[in-house]
């Protein structure tokens, strides 16, 4: 596109102005980008090394990893594996996130059809009504859908995580302002081929609407794989927390442990970076998509 | 029509179905709880038997008993709210140098790459001359900048668009417990950096070297900006000084610097007509006056939303970075709003009065979301239209 251009020829028009604000943005994105190279370094350093201040480690020790994945007793002496999950805590927040994303794209993706397809009385109400729980604070809801998890005894399961998070008037406001982008004239044409509601959705406005689903997609999945405030109430048991949650008790448990927590903490964020990179178009364009 | 409407409505109502009843469940029916909620005296401990106590509870927060608590978790709030003009501005700045106006010729541009090409060269030869020095860690930060201004010459401003996304989109509690160890006063990266600058700076200027510069203790300080004391908030030399607080504001201008704020900035600068550019140049127009004239007018709806969604989420948030970093401390200095409901509720099982806290947060992003209705409509329906 044109960025290239537009960032080599700002309106200046001079190579030196261009070249001092590659330079700027090169030392702002180090302040950016330094914490994460910190954090890989120091996850590479053996205990020692960690507690000091140099940034290259003169020792490389890739064990870490295995120890917070606990297929390994730490290098210093007289310690044995250390009793946390790891692999389990990762499995659960990809488990979660993943179940909840699915759900949400489901019922988010039929209400919007309902609500920018179908004809019906009082539609509009109905959905003024959804946009305005969007602006009830999450922190509101807490206490109230606590009581109702111990009510169904959901309360330290899966399901009590997976089930509230399932449904999202959001996810229904930015589907369906995207399906009202799709021309109507196709379902149009299908109506009169006797195609019912359902094949419509199924088949026209469902894949028509992949890249506004890809975008709602990451954001779920990102939200639920970092949600914190909900599993923290909600998670008694060490074996069903959530990676938000383990990292919270092993820094609380071996804070001491700088090496260990940034190989663990590198391992939480790497599947981000992963998913980032490889959906960074629709991520973009699903942001600007966004506004209300 | 009315045919059509009757017929579609019992397929309207199975695909609405799931959603109606997930968001009557979860959301609706729980908000009408909370407020029932804040109009007793619920107690999971049952300290007293359960009653409608009216409006206590909020006479309770706002000037009885729980005042100074509530009080100081809003005054913590407020602070940390500081961080959000700093974080849109900073968002503006990096739209603006990520999208400058298009002008020139591309032969221009490449005239423009070799020089930069050659810049880097003569960087990385420096490079190579630190590490056969023995100083990695210098070659290393040196070799990471020049890699980067070589990578954003080639890949253009989406190389710096993602970097800068990166934070926001990977925060959360790994990344707070990362900044936790990098704000540790004896071996955190940030003061053994700040001491060093402080050392070259005090060898260059020697008139200062005699003062003694104390490192900030960062995440286990009461000192703030403000000078509040931490008890009784009144303002106190004493108390002058980057603390916690500090510490979560810099973290938070971090994480959303280059955000959605960017993105959504960057967006709206496309928006821009380029003609409008082009005229300005031609009337002669300044750097400044062209962006107050021509840009900003453009942007000015943007910001607006960007200001009250990020004002929104402020008064909510600070309960994940704090409960992370600090645990509410040092001396309850960063529990904001959204923490004091998690003590409240969750630690001591009050129910009647955290639903109370939640109205209060309610009502304070309530009129948020009212002003940016009546200014978000005219900005949405000039969207539609363009």
């Amino acid at each position: 596109m044109t960025a290239r251009e537009s960032y080599f020829n700002p309106s200046s028009r001079s190579t030196a102005k261009s070249l001092i604000r590659l330079i700027v943005l090169a030392l702002i994105a180090m302040v950016m980008g330094l914490p994460f190279f910190w954090m890989v370094l120091t996850s590479l350093k053996p205990f020692a090394e960690a507690e000091q201040t140099h940034l290259i480690p003169k020792q490389l020790q890739r064990d870490n990893y295995s120890v917070v994945l606990n297929l390994k007793s730490p290098r210093e002496p007289g310690q044995d594996k250390l009793n946390i999950h790891f692999g389990r805590w990762y499995f659960n927040s990809i488990f979660i996130a993943s179940w909840v994303t699915l759900l949400q794209l489901i019922t988010s993706a039929m209400a919007a059809y309902a609500f920018s397809r179908l004809h019906w009385p009082g539609r509009d109400k109905v959905f003024l009504t959804y946009l305005s729980t969007m602006m009830i604070p999450g922190l509101m809801l807490m206490i109230p859908n606590y009581l109702i998890m111990v009510k169904l005894q959901l309360v330290n399961t899966y399901s009590g995580l997976i089930i509230p998070a399932a449904f999202s008037a959001f996810g229904t406001f930015l589907l369906r302002q995207f399906m009202l982008s799709i021309p109507t004239s196709l379902d149009e044409a299908a109506q009169m081929d006797g195609a019912s509601p359902w094949q419509i959705f199924t088949e026209i406005i469902l894949p028509l609407s992949r890249p506004g689903i890809i975008t709602l997609a990451i954001f779920t999945f990102l939200g639920n794989y970092a949600s914190f405030f909900w599993p923290l109430i909600m998670i008694k048991d060490s074996w069903l927390y959530t990676l938000p949650i383990g990292m919270l008790t092993f820094d609380s448990t071996f804070g001491r442990q700088t090496h260990l927590l940034m190989a663990a903490a590198v391992m939480n964020v790497a599947p981000l970076i992963v998913l980032f990179v490889l959906l960074q178009k629709h991520l973009v364009r699903g942001v600007q998509l966004k506004r209300p | 029509m009315n045919n059509l409407r009757r017929k579609e409505f019992p397929w309207a109502m199975m695909f609405l179905a799931p959603s109606i009843a997930g968001v009557i469940a979860f959301v609706i029916f729980p908000v009408f709880f909370a407020l029932a909620m804040a109009f007793t005296n619920w107690d999971l401990t049952h300290r007293e038997p359960l009653a409608f106590i009216g409006l206590d509870n909020f006479r309770r927060l706002l000037w009885g008993d729980e005042s100074p608590r509530f009080w100081k978790s809003a005054i913590n709030t407020l602070y940390l709210a500081m961080g959000v003009p700093v974080s849109i501005a900073g968002s503006l700045m990096l739209a603006l140098m990520l999208a400058g106006p298009v002008g020139g010729s591309n032969g221009h541009a490449r005239a423009g790459r070799k020089v930069m090409l050659g810049a880097c060269g003569l960087g990385f030869a420096g490079v190579v001359i630190l590490l056969m020095r023995g100083w990695t860690d210098a070659a290393f930060l040196a070799g990471l900048f020049f890699t980067i201004c070589v990578a954003g010459a080639a890949i253009g401003s989406v190389f710096f668009r993602t970097l800068f996304y990166l934070p926001y989109f990977t925060s959360g509690v790994a990344l707070f417990i990362l900044w936790k160890h990098l704000y540790h006063p004896d071996i955190g990266p940030i003061n053994a950096g700040l001491s060093f600058l402080i050392e070259h700076i005090q060898a260059i200027i020697p008139g200062i070297s005699a003062a003694k510069v104390e490192l900030p203790k960062w995440l286990s300080s009461v000192n703030n900006l403000w000078g509040m004391a931490p008890e009784t908030m009144s303002p106190s030399k004493q108390f002058f000084g980057l603390g916690a607080r500090d510490a979560i504001l810099i973290m938070g201008i971090w994480c959303t610097i280059g955000g959605n704020n960017m993105l959504l900035f960057l967006a709206g600068l496309g928006n821009v007509p380029k003609t409008l550019y082009e005229s300005a140049a031609i009337d002669g127009a300044g750097r400044w006056a062209t962006f107050r004239e021509v840009t900003w007018p453009h942007l000015a709806p943007t910001t607006f939303f960007i200001l009250i969604i990020s004002a929104m989420a402020c008064f909510q948030g600070g309960f994940e970075q704090a409960r992370v970093m600090t645990q509410g401390g040092p001396a309850g200095t960063t529990v904001t709003l959204g923490y004091q409901l998690y003590i409240v509720g969750f630690e001591e099982f009050r129910l009647g009065l955290a639903s109370a806290i939640s109205w209060i947060i309610f009502l304070i992003t309530l009129i948020f979301t009212l002003a940016g209705w009546r200014f978000g409509n005219r900005y949405f329906d000039g969207e539609i239209e363009s």
